[in-house]
């Protein structure tokens, strides 16, 4: 690693103070990002993955903050950002995508407008100009006929079409990271996979590091290279994709490969991991998977630390899997 | 697609563990000091009314009581017969004061009693939409609707036209201005339940309709309806006092407060303006302690602020 | 757009309709109409005559159909006091409430919009508590009771404002106005502002409203999320969305206000149609009355259809989706 990272997240801690108490939502995050890199984020809903993706771009609304940590992105630390200076970057050097596009794209104003807004808030260009961007960045991602479709509102398009607009603005100033968060899960399968390919020949292109959150690990072993495992506010496991998809050592990240229908046999029943995600608010003490884990004990009421084993293989657990993947 | 301010749907009182709905309501609307003193002050505000003849100083509408020479006198001042004028006297030597309990009597009377027949009817005819749909359902809303595009006051010059003078007819009056608003209410809470499933599973225990829409129905359908009652109560008697005010409204025998305002009217520019500055106060505050209390109860039954 | 349009006339001619029948019912079926057409002071042989001419005596179908005539030509009685055509009386009247009116839509704009923003962007703020506490009171003090504390105040005890009256007229452009001296504007500040008052505080609570809700839906992190200055999110993603349903209650409250006007009129002796219509109740001349109620209830069938038209204009969503059905 001679480069500094695009993205180096240490030890993030973003809370939500309410009237019921303190739920922690991000609880000592760390991960890096290279440059071209594609990093997973994953997890259940609740566990804190969209949390970081907004404590990154520096969007989390009270009543929660980011209490401790740093996020050193290509060097600076964004916590310590002036507000300023963040919004310059936001959109232009750091870009995010978010999961359901009709509730992202403001159905009154039209595509135009919102692309060329976007693209003059960062460069001093002219309308004229900042339109030929945006038809570019829209033919980009195969938008046939972008000249037509810059005068449409969003209700007009497809959801895919949608997302796709969305990746275009993202893609507008070229920035060197992007954060979709769960940007595939409101769209059919088909679809799904186009806009896996298209992230990733854009982000081999042009460099771009990205940051994949969702909750479907299917959608992982084709398109990430590392990936980070998240239960309640923690990452649980860490690692290379192959690494551990192939030997998951965390019984959490077995449960939820085991979930997965294609790896189960037919005919039988799909395993699922009994019990449901505790609520923020009252975990449970020690590690927090503890009460649905079929290999806890009374060393488990300690809160476990994250342990990095060979090749960069981190788990959180006293009782780690061994090696081979199980069924 | 109408916008009105007001909460049509039904919402999630959300309950901390353990607590009923309605003690997390009253916790949350004890949240506001101001709707509490709203609240307090309404109640002070009804008791006055209701015990009117107890807690006058002198019935202003019993004429041996009165007498001519103590008319105009200012606040403070003594009567011939010994009490205080508290509040002053108008032209008639009656004290305003009293004239204001009395006439909160009729006020409020008026107001609660007319809300309370049309929230009657806006369930009924509410429920009836929601429950049985299509026919009656449009042709229901289409009334509401229309009636609903045109102001309060001009439907009830219309009525008031038509039926003449009386305490009667201000009622009647008063009631078709309000029944729509709560028929929409009613109806769009109830839209909202009957697809949740205690209703499927009331149906499966084959209950029957009725009792299906006012055992079960009905009391989910509470929290916005409170809402708007305490809301329309509030209108209610502002409309009725501006249209005694015109002249329109009650009848001399009912004097509201409305009235108590008009005859001092023509004093206000000589400087003898207690008259009605103090009945106009007492509407007020009965008015915004109304509206302090709806406001609190919308603002936490409002689903789409709950985050 | 236009299937939908020509819907909502047929719609609003029928409401028209109704409206009429239910007029006519009560002015010749409930009520008395031989009282409520033909001036008490009339003696046998007149009132005779004035039957016949009316033709009170026919069947009452047919008398709807004289009634709906008469309406659609614009005569609907007499003014018994004033011995001049009914509708004709309440048109001279009707320029200085539309003044009243307009002056006070004006105001509810003008100060209620910029209000309810800053109170919904700050919601804490002792500004805002302030100006919601104002609000709780511009929306429960009854309309006539503020006017009279306006003129007890400003008139009476401050002097600067006159109390009662329309100022000096000017003409420009062929129309008559107050708004074009200085008296006439000086007349009309406390009864628009007495008017509008109601119409202020509505619009603060929902525009508050409205940008408390707008502010938190997705598409406002999306545009933060873009790098755009928090200016643009607010003035023109935030903003645009609740100046659609800000722009239609606007459009409705126009109707209230011209109904309204009768209780402002009243109180500061404003020569407009509200003060007319009061003064007809208290001489029971009734044909103005029933003549003014027509009218009003037409305008507001009218406004009604317009808003729905400009509500079709401003909201792309339904614009476009009718337009593609």
């Amino acid at each position: 690693m001679s480069e500094t990272p695009t993205l180096a997240v240490e030890d993030l801690r973003t809370w939500f103070f309410t009237k019921l108490g303190v739920a922690k939502a991000v609880d000592g995050v760390s991960f890096t990002v290279r440059r071209g890199q594609v990093l997973a984020l994953v997890g259940e809903s609740g566990c804190g993955k969209t949390v970081t993706g907004f404590s990154i771009m520096g969007l989390v609304d009270p009543p929660g903050r980011i209490v401790g940590g740093r996020i050193l992105f290509r060097g600076d630390d964004l916590v310590s950002l002036p507000d300023e200076r963040m919004r310059q970057l936001r959109g232009a050097r750091i870009a995010m995508i978010f999961q359901d596009p009709m509730m992202t794209l403001n159905p009154v104003l039209s595509i135009e407008t919102q692309m060329v807004e976007a693209v003059l808030a960062h460069a001093g260009a002219k309308r004229s100009e900042a339109r030929r961007r945006a038809c570019q960045a829209l033919s980009m991602v195969g938008i046939p006929c972008p000249e037509e479709r810059l005068q449409a509102y969003p209700h007009q398009f497809s959801g895919g079409m949608r997302q796709r607009v969305a990746i275009a603005i993202a893609l507008l100033h070229r920035p060197d990271l992007i954060i979709a968060d769960e940007p595939t899960t409101a769209l059919d399968v088909t679809i799904q996979s186009q806009i896996l390919f298209e992230a990733q020949r854009l982000c081999r292109e042009l460099g771009t590091g990205l940051i994949w959150i969702t909750h479907d690990l299917s959608v992982v072993a084709g398109l990430a290279e590392e990936v980070c495992v998240m239960y309640a506010g923690r990452i649980v496991e860490q690692g290379r994709v192959d690494e551990v998809l192939d030997r998951p050592r965390h019984p959490y990240t077995r449960g939820l490969l085991g979930s997965v229908p294609s790896r189960n046999v037919r005919g039988q029943p799909l395993t699922q991991i009994p019990g449901m995600t505790p609520s923020l608010l009252s975990l449970p003490e020690g590690c927090a998977f503890r009460l649905r884990c079929p290999r806890a004990d009374d060393r488990c009421l300690e809160p476990p630390e994250l342990i990095v084993g060979v090749d960069g293989h981190a788990v959180r657990c006293f009782h780690p899997h061994a090696g081979d993947a199980g069924t | 697609m109408r916008v009105s301010g007001e909460v049509a749907t039904a919402p999630a009182v959300v309950a901390s563990e353990g607590e009923s709905p309605f003690r997390q309501l009253v916790a949350d609307f004890c949240e506001s000091r101001l709707a509490v003193m709203g609240l307090v002050i309404f109640m002070a505000v009804a008791a006055v009314a209701i015990l009117a003849p107890l807690v006058s100083p002198q019935n202003p509408y019993d004429l041996r009581q009165l007498n001519v020479l103590d008319g105009k006198q200012p606040p403070g001042s003594r009567a011939m017969a010994g009490f205080r004028y508290w509040l002053g006297s108008d032209d008639q030597g009656r004290d305003i004061l009293s004239g204001i309990f009395y006439g909160l009597r009729i006020s409020l009377g008026v107001g609660v009693l007319s809300a309370l027949i049309a929230l009657g009817i806006g369930i009924l005819a509410g429920l009836t939409a929601a429950y049985f749909g299509g026919l009656p359902d449009s042709l229901i809303m289409r009334v509401v609707d229309i009636q609903l595009s045109f102001p309060a006051i001009l439907i009830a010059l219309i009525l008031l036209a038509v039926l003449g003078q009386g305490v009667d007819k201000i009622i009647v009056a008063l009631v078709t201005v309000q029944w729509a608003y709560y028929t929409r209410t009613v109806r769009g809470a109830a839209l909202v339940e009957r697809h949740k499933e205690y209703i499927e599973a009331a149906h499966c225990l084959a209950l029957g309709r009725w009792r299906i829409l006012f055992r079960h129905l009905l009391p989910n359908c509470f929290p916005p309806v409170i809402v708007v009652v305490t809301v329309q109560v509030a209108h209610a008697i502002a409309l009725e006092a501006t249209l005694s005010f015109l002249g329109i409204g009650l009848p001399i025998t009912a004097p509201s407060l409305g009235l108590l305002i008009a005859n001092g009217f023509q004093y206000l520019l000589s400087g003898t303006y207690w008259i009605s500055f103090f009945p106009g106060i007492a509407l007020l505050i009965a008015i915004v302690a109304i509206n302090l209390v709806g406001d609190q109860l919308r603002d936490i039954l409002n689903p789409r602020l709950q985050k | 757009m236009t299937v939908f349009l020509i819907r909502r006339l047929l719609q609003s001619l029928l409401v028209l309709f109704v409206m009429s029948l239910i007029v006519f019912a009560g002015v010749y079926a409930i009520g008395n109409p031989v009282d409520i057409l033909i001036s008490p002071e009339a003696d046998q042989a007149e009132r005779e005559r004035a039957i016949r001419a009316l033709g009170l005596d026919l069947p009452l179908h047919q008398q709807y159909l004289v009634f709906l005539r008469k309406a659609v030509t614009g005569n609907l009685g007499e003014s018994f006091v004033y011995n001049e055509s009914a509708l004709g009386l309440i048109l001279k009247r009707m320029p200085a409430t539309l003044e009243l009116a307009l002056a006070a839509m004006a105001f509810a704009v003008v100060l209620g919009i910029p209000l309810g923003i800053w109170a919904g962007l700050f919601p804490d703020a002792p500004s805002s508590r302030t100006i919601m506490a104002g609000s709780i009171l511009g929306f429960s003090l009854p309309t006539f009771w503020v006017g009279l504390m306006l003129i007890m105040i400003f008139a009476v005890m401050l002097g600067w404002l006159p109390s009662i009256g329309r100022g000096q007229t000017g003409t420009v452009l062929g129309i008559t106005s107050s708004f074009f001296t200085v008296d006439g504007l000086r007349h009309l500040v406390l009864p628009a502002f007495n008017l509008a008052l109601f119409r202020i505080a509505l619009i603060i609570r929902l525009t508050r409203a409205g940008v408390r809700e707008t502010l938190l839906q997705d598409f406002v992190k999306y545009a933060r999320a873009k790098g755009l200055r928090e200016r643009r999110v607010i003035f023109v993603h935030v903003l645009k969305n609740i100046l659609i349903p800000v722009v239609t209650v606007l459009g409705l409250e126009l109707g209230g206000v011209i109904a309204f006007a009768v209780v402002t009129e009243t109180i500061f002796a404003w020569p407009g149609m509200g003060k007319l219509l009061v003064d007809s109740f208290n001489h029971l001349d009734r044909p103005v009355i029933v003549a003014y109620l027509l009218l009003m209830v037409s305008m507001f069938i009218a406004i009604n259809f317009l808003v729905d038209v400009l509500y079709s204009v401003l909201d792309p969503r339904v614009r476009l989706v009718t337009r593609a059905t």
